[in-house]
């Protein structure tokens, strides 16, 4: 069985949404569904779910991205260390074309910077493994469904011995920003899509308190097509019944306490603190810095270097975009002065930006 | 953004090369208001109706499943040819080696080359070799320019596309771009996948007798079917409108995709061609592809909807809708 | 960022696993998981780590259930 097609269904999909059709019939205020993931936000566009929800049903996307809600002061800081000789910066491939205050990865590597992309952080180790001469310093960004990786990555090259291993760690943590989100008077969010694989690591109990506390649904939904809609299906319900808890779509693949080993490897590697997240400010508790154990691998302490004056862009609203506030099509700047090619901001060229989807697959 | 150097995304055929071509190049160098718009030049002389193209290839990997930096030179110059509707029937080839480069290898594409060159039915009847000190090529680079005739006075051209035409494929999509990125070193996978690099103008002169319903002919090379058709759109001013469902696509290719998180649609291909054809003639014109062993998997996958400034939208696999765009920078870098 | 993807898992060597998707196959680090996993069952991928074991039991039943609700002309 191929569990990829069989949940891109179009029957089901088109079932479901009719079902929610159905369901949501005739409401004068739209119900308001958020989702805080990167994968769900492209997903969503990729297949062209708005088109077939019904105008009673509105989907936005929240500070999903985790390279968008990294301040500007961390690309600034990989940037000037890719400036340093003998260094090589290993990265995902969404980090290369963020803008920071003046640059970027890419154009640092068209100036002569070593900037290579790996697809797993592992193979950054073997980068250093094989480049004695050279640091190697891996740009840790993502949530925690990237965190336990880069963790691994730190234990193997403790394994192996290695010296000139080094991460750049920017880890941010899920449900705290969506506490934030829920308290906030602006917003009125009737649900959240909550993330598939960050609940695979951190398990569907990590939602109970936002239903507990703020009276919102929450259904840990898969990122296929067939996916999201039966997510969406069972929100509607939840809302309409006037309840509000935690359910599981995704069952095959998330458990309620979620992955035990990844979150103790998580906990071994890493400590909590009090992460400035982009538009959004500092939220206790909600990064993940490299503990105290493992500092020999932490490239902000190992590594120091001259980072230059932060410098926001002028106009730029990915703070709205990613509290979700406005759409692409509401910020001024999006398609005209921001586009893929000249970004002013992350959401426009992080390959999980809601400006990046919009531009790219938005009608 | 530093606007003062290149980028490595200027070369890889979507928005970036276009703004270099469009706001750069073009404006210095040429002198017609069209060029750089379709495959190759058409021009007469005395007469005889001519088309003209070049190409250089920087291919890295040179030896990928599939095929080599050489036939992919060869045939990659004989398409653009054939894509006017052309008979391709000269080469030139030109070298840049770098010092240190394997003579075994360089035999090995030369070899390559000729057997590409002959089962197109062109021939090389010219050429350079230059050498550069170690360090300041990449093994080496070829450049190819081709000259064939043109023997119809059909308008086959990225503007001609009209509203009602179908868009047909010949075959699988993205099986170049994944087998040079398998080959590529750091990557390890393991995908089965080799190139589809293959010479197109049999199949095109099969194609010729559909005449005047023969419309828009075009290789999605750098930047995919993605690319290419927005660029069609924009020249013809109309909306294409895309069946995801109907897109072949080999297994490898979607499971490589699915690893890497890349979209089939914007990866580079080297032995297919798009056609526009006028409704009315699709049918025979997926058969006539069919029937040719490089057309086994041919297929309709959208169709001309509307004029508009230039749209390209897809209906998706489960029935929503969404846009198309040109690539944004560089997805895979030095695959052609 | 590459999204995670279900991967079967075709060999198996202490900490490492081969596995593939559509033909294709890829390494997987297993050090992350809690799960047991024996060849042929699938897991999550996602940067060459296996982040978790995908039930297919459950997997069948999820689609079974929504077939039955949304498209019952599926069924069987």
């Amino acid at each position: 069985m191929n569990y990829l097609d069989s949940f891109r269904d179009k029957k089901l999909v088109q079932g479901l949404a009719r079902r929610i059709a159905e369901l949501t019939k005739g409401r004068s205020k739209p119900l308001v569904f958020m989702e805080v993931c990167g994968t769900h936000t492209m997903a969503i566009y990729q297949y062209g779910l708005r088109s077939l929800l019904p105008p009673e049903v509105r989907l936005i996307s929240g500070p999903g991205c985790p390279v968008c809600v990294t301040p500007n002061g961390y690309l600034d800081r990989a940037i000037a260390l890719s400036r340093l000789p003998d260094l090589i910066i290993a990265t995902f491939g969404d980090m290369l074309r963020v803008p920071g205050s003046s640059s970027s990865l890419m154009e640092e590597r068209a100036m002569g910077a070593d900037v290579r992309i790996v697809y797993s952080p592992l193979d950054a180790v073997q980068i250093a493994a094989r480049n004695p001469g050279k640091r190697v310093v891996f740009l840790g960004v993502g949530f925690e469904t990237t965190a336990p990786t880069i963790a691994g990555s730190i234990l193997a090259a403790k394994v192996q011995r290695l010296k000139n291993y080094f991460v750049l760690a920017s880890h941010k943590t899920m449900p705290e920003p969506m506490a934030i989100l829920s308290a906030d008077p602006e917003l009125s969010v009737d649900g959240y899509i909550c993330p598939a694989h960050v609940s695979a690591i951190i398990g569907a109990n990590a939602y109970r308190f936002l239903c507990e506390e703020y009276r919102v649904p929450c259904v840990v939904t898969g990122f296929e097509p067939t996916d999201v809609m039966q997510g969406v299906e069972m929100l509607v319900r939840q809302a309409l019944e006037g309840v509000s808890q935690v359910e599981i779509q995704y069952s095959r693949v998330v458990r309620w306490e979620g992955n035990a080993k990844a979150q103790s490897v998580l906990a071994e590697v890493f400590t909590p603190y009090d992460a400035d997240w982009r538009g959004i400010g500092i939220l206790p508790g909600s990064g993940l810095k490299i503990a105290e154990a493992y500092r020999a691998f932490d490239a902000e302490l190992a590594i120091p270097v001259a980072v230059e004056e932060l410098r926001e862009h002028q106009g730029c609203q990915c703070g709205e975009i990613l509290k979700g506030k406005i759409t692409p099509f509401d910020c001024p700047l999006f398609g005209t002065v921001c586009t893929p090619e000249s970004p002013v901001g992350a959401c426009m060229v992080s390959s999980e930006g809601t400006c990046a989807a919009a531009f790219k697959y938005g009608i | 953004m530093n606007n003062d150097i290149i980028m490595l995304g200027h070369g890889s055929g979507g928005k970036l090369s276009h703004q270099l071509l469009d706001d750069l190049i073009i404006p210095q160098l040429s002198q017609t208001p069209v060029a750089g718009q379709n495959d190759a030049a058409l021009f007469s002389v005395n007469g005889a109706r001519l088309a003209f193209t070049t190409d250089s290839y920087v291919v890295d990997p040179i030896f990928f499943p599939g095929g080599n930096i050489g036939d992919l030179a060869i045939n990659g110059t004989v398409n653009d040819l054939a894509m006017m509707g052309a008979r391709p029937l000269y080469l030139s080839v030109g070298f840049i080696l770098e010092e240190g480069f394997e003579k075994s290898d360089l035999c090995r594409i030369l070899a390559s080359m000729r057997q590409a060159a002959d089962a197109a039915g062109v021939a090389i009847v010219t050429g350079d070799t230059k050498v550069v000190p170690r360090g300041k090529g990449d093994r080496i680079f070829i450049n190819t320019s081709g000259i064939g005739a043109v023997e119809h006075d059909l308008r086959i051209d990225g503007a001609a596309g009209r509203v009602g035409d179908k868009v047909i494929v010949n075959g699988c999509i993205g099986d170049h771009g994944i087998a040079v990125l398998s080959a590529r070193e750091g990557l390890e996978i393991d995908s089965g996948i080799k190139s589809d690099c293959a010479a197109l103008n049999g199949l095109v002169a099969a194609l010729l007798p559909l005449s005047q319903g023969l419309h828009v002919l075009r290789d999605p090379t750098r930047g995919g079917v993605a690319t290419t058709l927005k660029e069609i759109a924009v020249q013809s001013q109309v909306t294409i409108k895309l069946q995801e469902a109907s897109l072949p696509v080999n297994p490898g290719v979607k499971g490589v995709c699915s690893i890497l998180g890349l979209d089939p649609l914007y990866v580079a291909n080297e032995g297919k061609l798009l056609a526009l054809v006028a409704p009315e003639l699709a049918g025979e014109a997926l058969s006539i592809m069919r029937r040719h062993p490089l057309g086994r998997d041919a297929a309709i996958i959208g169709e001309v909807t509307e004029t508009s400034a230039g749209r390209v939208l897809m209906e998706t696999l489960v029935g929503g809708v969404r846009g198309v765009e040109m690539l944004a920078g560089e997805q895979l870098p030095r695959i052609c | 960022m590459c999204v995670g993807v279900p991967m079967q898992v075709i060999s198996i060597e202490g900490d490492q696993a081969m596995t593939e998707v559509d033909g294709v196959k890829r390494e997987a680090s297993l050090m992350l998981l809690d799960q047991e996993v024996k060849l042929g069952d699938f897991v999550i991928v996602h940067a060459g780590f296996a982040i978790s074991k995908l039930d297919e039991e459950d997997a069948r039943e999820t689609l079974a259930l929504m077939r039955e609700a949304y498209a019952p002309e599926l069924m069987g």
